[in-house]
């Protein structure tokens, strides 16, 4: 059985009473354990579809089904606390907030938690470990390098222990050797810790690490 | 570490403009809380004023003055119970800056009329005794180190000619809105001299004092007293003591009602000031607040992350600005001419009206940016570049 269902989405924009049509009548499952790559060229609406799996937008039309639950038909505050605890998230610009530390940022999702203090500070430190940055949990976004900052977006991003790992273009912003880290710690993931993973990339390099490779172009999958 | 820890580090991240907030909102309190106090020391007269005592004075103009005849015509009317009488002796003490009401008074009735003037009864009876004699408000005491025994020397302007008063009396000020700064000396004293240097000028009263029993008669009373001087050479103009206050307040009232409204407009900028911070602070985490609501924050959270911190501002800089407003306030007094406000203090209402208009202010300030933050949908929020 599928992980992810994605049944006949649409997506449509809406600029002054102008419709932008994004995704076209797109299918596709993905299976428990998977680690898929999506590429396609740009504006072909890669991070479309990836914000409507994740539940931070809505289609037009379809069915997006995770785990049995039908994301496009939860209400705000049901689609907040269902990515809080299913959706991991891992940004092209890793997207840490800079007033905190590398701890602070990862220990962000599980104060939605009900999560003891001293829970909290095992879970974090142990998200941290998996990315190798526990001796650097005092530092701030701006203290550490590109290719560290998006190992502790990665590191908030499973602290939760999410369903499904959700990255878009995460080395799009790094070095090759940075990039290639990331790669691997993502793999690590998939193999080490069973994570489903889907991730966005142009990276024809990145694109080799994943167990299947999807194309979109023009809104439609090929 | 919980939201609030968020809000204090958002309030860190740009220190000088925090900061600057901070201080813009309290010199605005200060300000704030000078102006009521100028106006409140203006009304403190009013306030002070009794609703069982008339005043009556010369139709024209209390300038003029009435005969020492109508006392007693005055005291017939039904429904009053005493009557005193007073005239402005004026005059220099020191020099010029030193202001303090100078009046002349029948010594006999005018501390009955007036309880709030608390004088010891020895010093009371000292002070009748001596017809050159005076008594003094605490304040005058404490503002040129006075005792009982000294003598106060006055130029006089409207009664010219060199004046000695020896001080017999001292009262204390009964309520907060007593004048704790009059010099009373004897009205006999007055007219005597006058009798021989100015004789056309003798055996007039400044104005009467009207003590009733029933405040609520005091439109009865004041048109039959007026009535009975009708088509007299002096005719009368009597009214509540309050409202010869505020008829005296009516030709500053001008100023008085510009400080008013000053001091709600500075209200108005303190608020300008907070909501162009949180809004500027808003719009540059438009971007963390879509990656706050993507990991799972609800509206609530980023109405407690904005609000807090736009709260936290204001009651920073009102907590500051009341804090500041003590000193500035004696400092204001000390540097006005002396006496210029007898009554001049940071009023509880005040500091209640100054503190709950920040936040307030904290509170509208807020609604902007909760709403813009509210508004902005995660993907917008996300495609932001930050
Ligand atoms: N909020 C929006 N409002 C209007 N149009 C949008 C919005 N988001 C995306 N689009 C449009 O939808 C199309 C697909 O955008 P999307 O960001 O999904 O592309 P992408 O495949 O991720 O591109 P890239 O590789 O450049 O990231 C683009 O034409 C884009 O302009
Ligand atoms: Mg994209």
């Amino acid at each position: 059985m599928s992980l992810v269902s994605v049944q006949k989405i649409s997506k449509s924009y809406w600029r002054d009473s102008l419709e932008i049509p994004v995704l076209n009548n797109i299918s596709f499952d993905v299976p428990e354990g998977e680690f898929v790559g999506l590429m396609g060229p740009s504006g072909s609406g890669k991070t479309t579809l990836l914000n409507l799996i994740a539940g931070i937008d809505r289609p037009t039309q379809g069915a997006i089904m995770v785990s049995d639950t039908d994301v496009t038909r939860l209400n705000e505050s049901q689609l907040a606390k269902w990515r809080a605890r299913n959706v991991g998230f891992v940004f092209q610009f890793y997207n840490l907030l800079p007033v905190l530390t590398a701890f602070e940022n990862v220990e962000l999702p599980l104060l939605l938690s009900k999560l003891s203090k001293k829970e909290r500070r095992e879970h974090v430190e142990f998200a941290l470990k998996i990315v190798g940055l526990e001796d650097r949990m005092k530092h701030y976004p701006k203290q550490l390098s590109g290719g560290q900052e998006q190992r502790v977006a990665i590191a908030r991003a499973i602290v939760t222990d999410p369903t499904i790992l959700i990255a878009d273009e995460p080395t799009g912003d790094l070095d090759k050797s940075s990039a290639l880290e990331i790669l691997n710690l993502l793999e690590r993931l998939n193999s080490e810790f069973k994570k489903t993973i889907i991730m966005v990339t142009h990276d024809p390099r990145a694109a080799e690490k994943a167990h299947s490779i999807r194309h979109l172009d023009k809104g439609e999958l090929t | 570490m919980r939201v609030f820890r968020l809000i204090y580090k958002n309030m860190l991240r740009h220190k000088l403009r925090t900061m600057l907030t901070i201080i813009g909102i309290a010199i605005a309190v200060v300000a704030f809380g000078l102006l009521r106090t100028v106006v409140t020391a203006w009304y403190a007269g009013v306030e002070g004023s009794s609703a069982n005592r008339l005043i009556a004075r010369h139709s024209v103009s209390f300038i003029f003055p009435l005969p020492l005849a109508y006392r007693d015509r005055i005291a017939n009317v039904d429904g009053v119970e005493r009557v005193t009488y007073a005239n402005w002796f004026g005059g220099v003490y020191i020099d010029k800056n030193q202001f303090f009401a100078r009046l002349a008074v029948d010594a006999e009735t005018f501390f009955d009329v007036y309880p709030e003037l608390l004088v010891p009864k020895d010093q009371l009876d000292a002070f009748k005794k001596d017809r050159s004699g005076c008594i003094i408000g605490q304040q005058l005491v404490d503002r040129f180190n006075l005792k009982l025994g000294d003598i106060m020397p006055i130029e006089g302007d409207i009664y010219p000619g060199k004046w000695n008063f020896t001080v017999r009396g001292i009262y204390k000020p009964r309520d907060k809105t007593t004048d704790p700064s009059n010099m009373l000396m004897q009205w006999q004293y007055l007219d005597e001299k006058v009798r021989i240097d100015f004789p056309t000028r003798a055996g007039n009263v400044g104005w009467y004092i009207v003590e009733i029993k029933d405040p609520g008669k005091s439109a009865a009373i004041s048109a039959q007293v007026d009535e009975y001087f009708k088509n007299s050479p002096a005719e009368t103009k009597t009214e509540t003591e309050r409202a010869f206050q505020q008829d005296f307040m009516a030709t500053v009232s001008a100023i008085i009602t510009a400080m008013n409204v000053m001091s709600f407009v500075i209200i108005g900028i303190i608020m300008l000031v907070l909501g162009n911070t949180m809004i500027m602070a808003a719009r540059e985490r438009i971007r963390e607040y879509s990656v706050l609501k993507t990991l799972g924050f609800s509206s609530f959270h980023l109405i407690g992350l904005i609000g807090g911190e736009s709260l936290a501002i204001a009651v920073l800089g009102g907590a500051v600005g009341i804090a500041l407003s003590y000193p500035m306030v004696a400092g204001f007094e000390a540097a006005l001419p002396k006496g210029w406000f007898p009554i001049f203090n940071l009023e509880t209402i005040t500091l209640v009206l100054a503190s709950s208009s920040a936040l307030l202010v904290g509170i509208l300030a807020s609604i902007f940016p909760i709403q813009r933050a509210l508004n902005t949908t995660i993907v917008d929020g996300l495609r932001q570049i930050g």
